[in-house]
């Protein structure tokens, strides 16, 4: 068969039935496969819940809320608060991450998972699992609390290691977690505990203030040359 | 027989689309910084590029010369569009590592490479054969360069650890590290060629 003639009415034939066919086909494949890929994304994220909160028996899970632009996952025993679970969005190095982090009722992290993240391969992508490496009392922030210790990197004053060449990546998870915790603080707690709510408000005004100061800090340090592999050379080249 | 043999070889060694064509160096160099993410991209690629070719060659004659850049590229980009959805929908740990590089295969210039080159004047048989070669050619290239990128980088080979993580040069994960593992390994290609 010889190629069709390249004149108007078989280009336009020609071209229309192509992405016909295409849209057609595409349409098809997207309404069978959305069912499970919804049914991957819910999941992905149950498990990060219950990952992120303490093991109780009988603890159930309350609808969503919503606070400062981030996910509260409340858990309940008894009808009494004890946990909640915070889903944010923070800008890291290579755009914006994903991170669930649950609280206990004193404040203290319980656990994380990073859901979604696009750090640098090998160096800030690292933020995984870093920051609950139990063995390492420096770098874990689990079953420690923003208001007693000061979850910013040691570089700048503060008191948790940074991942190794990756402070920039560092220094954003860091900030992702000390909002989530102001968050868990300031939205409503159970009436019962009225009172705890009180001293966590106060907490959290020491702790924002003591966040002005660390900012003004860090204002300072910038000034230092940097010798970070982050800094130095920009690796992404997707 | 024998030109069937001939069509599938060519892509592995003597037309490697990586190591000899240099083409499609953008999802090459971006996506080898570990085996497994390397030869993910590469099946990913055949995938979209057998597929295009078959349809493309049997299409061949049914396009008109003057628009055949754009059927193709609607053709392609389904393919890929496809490759995304079920990626996503079945094997979602794949998908989370090579997301981002998946849209990446539209423009890579192999597969309308070949579709221009190959399928657009050979049978469907051929064609197939030809994005297989290709494609092969192409995942071979992809999975030796992030093997040697992660075991010089990190340490450890298909996420097996070979030595331990200290002594690894942080340099092959980077973006330098791509272009001095590719320099290296296409002399060496050349070297094997003559």
């Amino acid at each position: 068969m010889k190629r069709l003639e390249s004149n108007l009415t078989n280009m336009m034939l020609s071209l229309t039935l192509v992405a016909l066919v295409a849209a057609a086909l595409l349409g098809g494949l997207y309404v069978m496969t959305k069912d499970p890929i919804d049914q991957q994304k819910k999941q992905k994220q149950e498990a990060a819940i219950t990952s992120v909160l303490p093991q109780v028996e009988g603890m159930t899970i309350a609808e969503p809320e919503t606070a400062d632009g981030m996910t509260l996952h409340k858990a309940y025993k008894d009808g009494e608060w004890i946990a909640t679970a915070v889903e944010t969005e923070e800008n890291g190095f290579g755009g914006k991450f994903k991170v669930m982090i649950g609280f206990d009722k004193a404040g203290n992290v319980v656990n994380y998972e990073v859901l979604e993240h696009q750090e640098t391969p090998g160096l800030g992508d690292k933020m995984t699992a870093w920051f609950k490496n139990t063995d390492k009392s420096g770098q874990n922030i689990l079953g420690s609390n923003p208001a007693d210790r000061q979850f910013i990197v040691s570089k700048d004053g503060g008191e948790v290691d940074a991942i190794t060449a990756a402070t920039i990546s560092s220094r954003a998870f860091l900030k992702a977690v000390n909002r989530a915790y102001n968050a868990v603080g300031a939205s409503p707690v159970q009436a019962a505990t009225g009172a705890s709510q009180k001293a966590v408000e106060e907490t959290i005004a020491g702790e924002t203030a003591e966040g002005v100061n660390n900012e003004s800090q860090a204002a300072g340090n910038a000034e230092t040359p940097c010798t970070e592999t982050e800094q130095d050379n920009n690796p992404q080249i997707d | 027989m024998s030109k069937a043999l001939n069509t599938f070889t060519n892509g592995l060694l003597r037309e490697n689309p990586t190591f000899v064509l240099v083409l499609g160096m953008c999802p090459t160099l971006a996506t080898t910084t570990s085996a497994i993410n390397g030869m993910s991209m590469g099946l990913a690629t055949m995938f979209v590029l057998v597929c295009s070719n078959v349809v493309i060659s049997l299409l061949r004659n049914l396009i008109p010369d003057k628009v055949h850049i754009p059927a193709y590229i609607v053709v392609i980009a389904s393919f890929v569009t496809m490759v995304q959805l079920l990626m996503q929908a079945y094997v979602p740990a794949i998908y989370e590592t090579l997301g981002l590089f998946i849209p990446l295969i539209v423009v890579n210039c192999i597969v309308l490479g070949r579709a221009e080159a190959f399928a657009a004047k050979n049978n469907a048989g051929l064609s197939f054969l030809d994005g297989l070669g290709m494609g092969l050619g192409f995942t071979v290239a992809l999975t030796v360069l992030g093997a040697v990128r992660e075991l010089l980088g990190t340490g450890m080979c298909f996420g097996q650890t070979i030595w331990a993580d200290n002594y690894g040069m942080l340099i092959f994960v980077l973006a330098p590290g791509a272009f001095i593992a590719l320099a290296f390994l296409m002399a060496v290609v050349n070297k094997l060629r003559k």
